[in-house]
């Protein structure tokens, strides 16, 4: 079934902005164009906007609430009247030129026809079906019906139909029993709806580095081993240890953590050659709120050397050095493994010229920030470049960071490269800039 | 499947039992391992100098034998094939080298032989459902800790047929024969190597970090792909028994020993009684021989 949103067909460019990512870089440039006037079609992957920010705990160096300061946009986006959300949806296909696009977006089946949910939750609390949750980076337990979290926007529900008990077997509908309203529908079908666009902002984000890399660190074997997204988990209120600093393996308070940056970064034999940008502030924050968590507790940060370039970062990584005791270690680690119910470390401290071994309850691994799965795809269905590592080209990296060598295609966020929050808001506002000049310039004539 | 085989100084004099039960595995899977008819050592090390040519043209010349003989070269001792991998790549790819070579050799050679451990062609060519068919004798109970030693793992984008920080041929294969293979750290760290000729002491004390990490996992018996893993594991023995109070002692046998033990084979050239920990007691008590 094709629905076409856009009647309007024909010679005139089209004053209607397509937003690919709904995390923070692709709603603060949706709120932009949106709150300028404009349409606004914002389509993501998951089933609500928010994005890696969602998974976050605090913001440095702030130490800002991360759902506090995120819920208001993704309310506000939510609400927007000129804010149509294409949600657990991804691009199929791409064609046309700025001002006349055509692109049609494949919505994958929620099997709850969110027309009719009220987003009561009931379906969920009801379902017996216990799932890993890849939200909680598989540390903890969601339902085969679920939102990403209690603040979903749309707060509505998609069935993981690979893990649903009647899809697997046949039998079930809990669910279905329960709705007060009947919005479950199993007969639900992939549907494609199709837009005219007048212009594009790519914002598709970053993952981490594959868990089947650096196996010299244990990642994805060792399960007190985890990365930085899912130590933010660990300490988010609304995590799956409601903020405490337990240790998945045995769900023991961490009492030695140790922190590894650089881990794939800044590895041209191993990992990646670049470096990954945030990763010196988020361990100096993560060290920083192990110490509020557990007082007597003791981080230790390897490091290569610390960039704290930007406003106030160098005097938040010093506040962690001297105010909350964090040890830093200027040197590598070689390697981690488990032993007798601790992760041993080895490493090695430079500025002392010894080797290191620490027996550490967790370790928290700065995985390398690396282009979002399927950039390279979608980059290549909208006729974008990409470099040797996936991550989107812009068409200058100094005089155009925002635009792409097509015309009308602009981009925003981590999708081009490592950024942190501010400089994502920042381009997020950059790329509506650019797509509401468009506009006005279209309007006008 | 016929392919040249390079036994190597050590496989050809102290470590018989290695080179016996290789050779006796290999045809029991159905290849047939067909030594070099001219051959001379590997080197033993790989020259890290740049500019020692002289180095090279051993191991070239072990190169330039074998690719008359075929086009790909099986070698089972770990020593041997990083040495000859590595020389092999140095020909291939620098062309300075590898004129040098060839005019002091009199050859006309390209590097475009494959180099191979038996081990890497027993589970690429073979593989390990084979083998396990094979199995006549399963090693059913038997706590095995596979040690895998440095040289095919590193340096890694040159020797590396598997992954260089968790290495898994050896532990799947001796998962194949039926044994357990015990996971533990240590099982790519260095045994302290040529450090045996200078320091007993240091190689004994790498040595035992490794088999201790290997008993506390529960290891009974240790199996390796290294003639000098072999010797520093268990030669070493005898001196951490001194310096580590309740050490025990703990069989090193070569992996290719346990394969023809549990293929059935007839072990009695593989030497099993020249180790220096006995491994016959407990191999009896398995009623495997």
């Amino acid at each position: 079934m094709v629905e076409t949103g856009n009647p309007t067909e024909g010679a005139t460019n089209s004053t209607k902005a397509l937003i690919i990512g709904a995390g923070i870089a692709g709603m603060q440039a949706a709120l932009d164009i949106a709150n300028s006037g404009y349409q606004v079609i914002m389509v993501d992957k998951l089933p609500s906007v928010g994005g890696r920010m969602h998974q976050l705990s605090e913001t440095f160096p702030t130490l800002d609430c991360a759902q506090c300061i995120l819920t208001p946009r993704t309310v506000e986006v939510g609400h927007h009247e000129n804010i149509k959300l294409l949600m657990y949806s991804e691009v199929e296909s791409f064609e046309g030129d700025i001002g006349d696009f055509r692109v049609r977006v494949k919505r994958k089946p929620a099997y709850v026809d969110w027309d009719v949910c009220t987003g009561c939750g009931l379906c969920q609390e009801k379902c017996p079906k216990r799932v890993i949750s890849e939200f909680e980076r598989g540390m903890g337990r969601g339902k085969a019906i679920y939102t990403l979290s209690p603040q979903a926007v749309p707060n509505k529900p998609v069935i993981d139909a690979e893990n649903c008990i009647y899809f697997v077997r046949g039998r079930c509908r809990v669910c279905e029993k329960v709705c007060p309203v009947g919005a479950i529908d199993f007969e639900q079908k992939e549907r494609t709806v199709e837009e005219r666009v007048g212009a594009v902002i790519v914002a598709t984000g970053y993952d981490l580095y594959p868990t089947d890399g650096l196996s010299q660190y244990g990642y994805g074997r060792i399960p007190d081993v985890i990365d930085g997204l899912a130590f933010e988990r660990l300490l988010s209120a609304s995590g799956p240890t409601a903020g405490q600093v337990k240790r998945p393996s045995d769900g023991k308070v961490a009492k030695e953590v140790v922190f590894v940056q650089c881990a794939g970064s800044r590895d041209p034999a191993l990992g990646v050659p670049y470096c990954s940008k945030v990763c010196c502030m988020y361990t100096a924050k993560h060290a920083m709120l192990y110490k509020h968590r557990v007082h007597d507790g003791q981080a230790y940060v390897f490091y290569i050397d610390i960039r704290a370039a930007g406003k106030g970062y160098e005097e938040f990584v010093q506040r962690a050095m001297e105010e909350e005791r964090v040890l830093y270690l200027r040197g590598k680690v070689s390697k981690i493994f488990q032993d007798d119910g601790k992760v041993i470390v080895w490493g090695t401290d430079t500025l002392s010229g010894l080797p290191l071994e620490v027996a550490a309850d967790l370790v928290v691994l700065a995985t390398a920030m690396v282009p979002k799965a399927g950039a390279k795809e979608l980059g290549r269905m909208l006729g974008l470049e990409t470099d040797e590592f996936g991550f989107y080209t812009e068409a200058d990296g100094n005089m155009h960071p925002l635009e792409t060598v097509r015309s009308g295609i602009f981009l925003a966020g981590a999708g081009s490269g490592p950024k942190d929050i501010p400089e994502t808001v920042a381009q997020g506002s950059g790329a509506a800039a650019k797509v509401l000049s468009l506009f006005a310039r279209w309007n006008s004539s | 499947m016929e392919i040249p085989y390079y036994p190597g100084c050590t496989l050809n004099t102290k470590a018989k039992g290695f080179d016996n039960s290789v050779r006796a595995s290999a045809r029991a899977l159905g290849l047939e391992l067909v030594e070099l008819e001219e051959w001379n050592c590997c080197g033993a090390t790989f020259p890290l100098l740049v500019d020692n040519m002289l180095d090279l043209a051993g191991p070239t010349q072990v190169l330039v034998s074998a690719r008359r003989e075929g086009e790909r070269l099986a070698v089972a001792c770990s020593t041997c094939y990083n040495v000859l991998r590595r020389t092999n790549k140095v020909i291939r790819e620098d062309e300075d080298s590898r004129e040098k070579l060839n005019f002091f050799l009199d050859a006309d050679y390209s590097g475009d032989l494959k180099v191979l451990d038996v081990l890497q062609i027993v589970r690429d060519d073979i593989g390990f459902d084979k083998v396990k068919e094979a199995v006549k004798k399963p090693l059913a109970g038997l706590k095995v800790a596979a040690f895998y030693g440095c040289m095919v793992l590193r340096p890694p984008d040159e020797v590396a047929y598997d992954d260089p920080e968790n290495p898994r041929a050896l532990d799947d294969l001796m998962i194949a024969l039926g044994a357990e293979a015990v996971d533990y750290p240590h099982k790519g760290e260095c045994c302290g190597a040529y450090l045996a000729v200078k320091s007993v002491e240091v190689t004994a004390e790498m040595s035992f970090a490794i088999l201790d990490s290997a008993q506390r996992s529960g290891a009974e018996l240790v199996v390796t792909n290294c003639p000098l893993c072999q010797f520093n594991l268990d030669r070493m023995q005898k001196a951490m028994g001194i310096r580590h109070a309740g050490f025990q002692p703990i069989p090193i046998l070569y992996y290719t020993q346990l394969v023809g033990i549990a293929l059935g084979l007839d072990s009695e050239d593989f030497e099993l009684d020249r180790h220096y920990v006995d491994p016959q007691p407990l191999l009896k008590n398995k009623s495997l021989i």
